[in-house]
């Protein structure tokens, strides 16, 4: 090539990449800003299938958007101002209709409603995927039987667009449970074409590709990187959703995270530590909801089938040892429910969680160590879950501190995340810290995971109990059968057992953080504690 | 030569067989329960012996073994549980992404280290030898999460010079076209200049970052070469020979000095390409480091599996380009071949 011909055709090129390069503040740009929501946070799904194996928790917020549910809850406002949903109040969002009979519930399916790719959805699609869900196994499966929701032969298609449940008994549950984010409605036409003989339900292709109709479809997913969904903008069942893209991006720094929202860069975020919560409500520039996790407690868990934790007065000891409040304040800088130091004379409320009466009363524990028969106390280990360092890791300095006040030496044990289930299925862990949040937010529920003698995996102190058992059961059934006066009288009791025997020791009542842009509106807190974004909207 | 090259490819054949024996086994030592994990945090005892039948871990180790190595065989590197995605696409979609980055944070490093370490030999005990010295063993010093997180802090939070650290781009932009997956290079072939600079800014503080830290071994690795060259008798003979001192320190010592710092080079690449997690963590950069360690904490044995396979097979083939770059620099290499 000769010189000028090079100079001539770099020129050239030049121009042309001028002319293709638009300003990089382009109005087009600005524009689609706009209409585009930026979420933050620090993990992101691995499956967007809530019925898939290991499906985690990032995932159960794709789910929960991109499917829809037979019914689903009201929202009510707490007296804060910020909406909540309410666990007694069910509208519908497929069926239109819901009619409970004495031992069957009848849904009447609306007749616009489509699937993301158009085709309506009908009675056979509703019977398909809870018969997936009944069957697949695994976490999804567990839920459904959570509510009694156990066969497929429960589930009858009565024409094209009415469905029938029938109860295999009277549960309380059974209703709550069809509203929580497991009882997707699936294109079951679509999955079918791409199931396999091995996989005859097509969890390979729903671990990667919505198949519903719900509020927002999957527009790209780079796992570990982003999500972005897009609007369904032929959403029948519920007004249209009010901001057209959502995108969800991984950052694993949390200061990062802060930084963004400080900046203005992202809108919103949720899993930030407690202290930038504290400082950035404090700073004004964010709109900070902090909201009580709906049935849920962290607590300090005691093996009660060993010694020393199965002597009653070691528990009691250990329960007036710890330092609440001091927990309260300098972990969680004050973001957390009190659940201790009721006054002596209050009654047991009908409620969980609700406020036990010990207190942080040193010299009482060391006189009860005393009794028990360990003046000169014992050493033993305190465990708690990595992945959630940020709050465990100072808690449990804060108890080792205060436990060596009356002579039991711990030595910290930190458990990597991936261990943590493991170690609490063994049963062996002497002390521990953790946590544990029920979808449905009734007390019994809670009770029979945590409590129960049959021994759960959230019955992580071993804890067997006749009398507790009973109450639990009681009230189970009186709630299938509406015997208030009954089901009153067992929630107090198995509440009354579990702080008498004290074989865990609530510490506090969580709370979930949500920090966001003060033009963003439509924030509500979910039973999943995860964001539903149909309301989400930038002013 | 071709005798040397074969007996080295059956020496590096047997250790990436070893890297295969011996990932495996480590992955399975490893405590942690996968099938635990997955079940979810509602599981029972039925539900976790469910996954883990679902996953194949209930079978005996060496039936696991013989099936991983049979997927092998077939390019299979299995599924990662934690992104939900075959590993093999997770590793092509992310390895570009760290390479891109530590190249250009190499070779903004090389760009100040070499100058500064050839500026320190020639002027030893100068002040630009100590103040080479005190940035070396600073950037060195710091923990790179640490200077990440001070340039996104300044740069970032208080200036706002810099793009948002939110990945390797902005979101209103989308990604070019897949091509070699580096965005800088996807850009140019796409002609899309928007994203081009767009992806240029994301780098620049990230490529600082690792730069910063990779500045020390460089430097100092540059300065004692050019000082045992420069006080050889070839150089002395060019300088009694009256050579201009240009000539004699880039064409003379410089040349005869590289063969020590492309090693180093070699080094600093491939341990920054696994080691920057931190930077990677930071930045929210979807590089193949981090991949790997979130794959680590679930106990998600494919994706480290195939990480270090895949990291094995690089270090092989960065060791062997280097053989050859030394021929190319100096001729004795070949000659002794």
């Amino acid at each position: 090539m000769k010189r000028r011909d090079f100079l001539k055709s770099a020129s050239a090129l030049a121009a042309s990449t001028a002319l293709t390069a638009p300003a990089v503040f382009s109005p087009a740009k600005a524009q689609s800003r706009a209409e585009t929501l930026l979420i933050v946070s620090e993990g992101g799904p691995n499956n967007i299938d809530i019925h898939g194996v290991g499906t985690n928790v990032p995932g159960y917020e794709v789910a929960w958007n991109c499917y829809s549910r037979l019914i689903s809850h009201e929202m009510k406002k707490l007296p804060n101002g910020s909406e909540y949903y309410d666990k007694d109040k069910f509208k519908p969002e497929l069926a239109e209709d819901m009619k409970i009979g004495d031992m069957s519930a009848t849904f009447k399916l609306r007749k616009d409603a489509k699937f993301h790719d158009g085709t309506a959805i009908t009675a056979k699609d509703v019977k398909w995927s809870l018969d997936r869900a009944v069957t697949v196994g695994g976490f999804p499966t567990f839920q459904m039987r959570a509510g009694s929701l156990e066969k497929p032969e429960q589930f009858v298609v009565v024409d094209d667009h009415t469905v029938r449940v029938d109860f295999l008994r009277k549960d309380k549950m059974t209703i709550p449970d069809l509203a929580v984010v497991v009882p997707v409605v699936m294109h079951s036409e679509l999955i079918k074409k791409n199931a396999t003989e091995k996989d005859p339900w097509g969890l390979e292709y729903t671990k990667q590709n919505i198949a519903g109709g719900g509020p927002y479809n999957v527009e790209k997913w780079t796992p570990g990187t982003e999500v972005i969904f897009a609007r369904n903008e032929d959403y029948k069942l519920g007004p249209l959703p009010k901001t057209k893209r959502i995108v969800w991006r991984i950052v694993p720094s949390a200061g990062n995270r802060r930084a963004l929202l400080e900046r203005g860069d992202a809108d919103i975020s949720y899993d930030l530590p407690n202290k930038d919560f504290v400082e950035l409500k404090e700073s004004g520039k964010l709109s900070i909801v902090s909201t009580p996790f709906s049935n849920g407690v962290q607590y300090l868990g005691m093996n009660v089938s060993k010694p020393p934790f199965d002597n009653l007065k070691v528990r009691q000891a250990v329960a007036y040892a710890v330092p609440y409040q001091k927990i309260i304040d300098a972990v969680l800088y004050g973001l957390a429910g009190k659940v201790y130091g009721a006054p002596a004379n209050k009654q047991t409320e009908v409620a969980w969680p609700q406020a036990h009466k010990y207190n942080t009363d040193i010299a009482k524990a060391k006189k009860l160590m005393e009794e028990a028969g360990y003046k000169d106390g014992f050493e033993t280990t305190l465990s708690f879950d990595l992945n959630f360092a940020g709050v465990n890791e100072p808690c449990c300095v804060l108890i080792q501190e205060s436990l060596a006040l009356i002579g039991i030496k711990t030595t910290i044990n930190k458990v990597p995340g991936a261990n943590w289930r493991t170690e609490l299925n063994k049963k062996v862990m002497p002390l521990y810290v953790n946590v544990f949040s029920g979808w449905l937010d009734y007390p019994e529920y809670f009770f029979r995971w945590c409590y129960h003698g049959s021994n759960s995996i959230f019955n992580t102190m071993n804890y067997q109990s006749k009398p507790m058992d009973a109450f639990i059961d009681g009230a189970r059934d009186a709630a299938a059968i509406n015997d208030q006066a009954s089901y009153d009288k067992n929630v107090k009791g198995f509440v009354d057992i579990a702080f008498a025997d004290i074989p865990r020791i609530p510490l506090f009542q969580p709370y979930s953080n949500v920090a966001m842009q003060k033009n963003v509106t439509g924030y509500q807190y979910w039973f999943h504690r995860r964001l539903d974004y149909r309301n989400l909207a930038k002013g | 030569m071709l005798l040397r090259m074969s007996r080295r490819l059956g020496i590096t054949l047997f250790s990436i067989a070893a890297v295969i024996v011996i990932t495996f086994a480590l992955t399975r030592v490893l405590p942690g329960d996968t099938a635990a994990y997955f079940a979810g945090p509602a599981a029972t005892e039925d539900a976790i012996q469910e996954v883990r039948v679902k996953l194949g871990l209930d079978r005996p180790k060496y039936e696991q073994f013989i099936r991983y190595v049979q997927d092998l065989a077939r390019g299979d590197f299995g599924q990662s549980l934690t992104t939900g995605q075959p590993v093999i696409r997770d590793i092509t979609a992310r390895l570009p992404a760290s390479a891109e980055l530590t190249l250009v944070g190499l070779i903004l490093s090389i760009l100040i280290a070499i100058p500064l370490g050839v500026l320190a030999a020639v002027k030893e005990g100068s002040m630009i030898d100590h103040v080479s010295r005190v940035i070396a063993t600073a950037g060195v010093s710091l923990p790179v999460f640490f200077t990440g997180l001070l340039l996104a802090y300044f740069f970032y939070f208080i200036l706002g010079w810099a793009p948002a650290p939110l990945g390797r781009l902005d979101i209103i932009y989308s990604a070019p076209r897949h091509v070699t997956g580096f965005y800088l290079i996807d850009s140019l072939i796409a002609r899309d200049m928007d994203v081009f600079w767009a992806a240029a800014k994301q780098l620049i503080l990230p490529a600082a970052t690792l730069a910063i830290f990779s500045l020390a071994p460089i430097t100092r690795m540059t300065r004692a070469s050019m000082l045992a060259v420069l006080s050889s008798d070839f150089v002395r003979t060019a300088k009694a020979s009256g050579l201009s001192t240009r000539k004699v320190i880039i064409t003379y010592a410089f040349r005869n000095a590289l063969l020590p710092v492309i090693t180093t080079l070699g080094m600093v690449f491939s341990f920054l390409l696994g080691a920057n997690v931190l930077v990677e963590k930071v930045f929210a950069w979807p590089g193949i480091g981090s991949y790997a360690v979130e794959a680590l904490i679930a106990s998600d044995f494919a994706p480290v599996q195939g990480f270090v396979l895949v990291m094995a097979v690089l270090y092989v083939l960065l060791n062997l380009m280097i053989d050859l770059l030394y021929g190319v620099i100096d001729p004795r290499v070949r000659m002794a071949a």
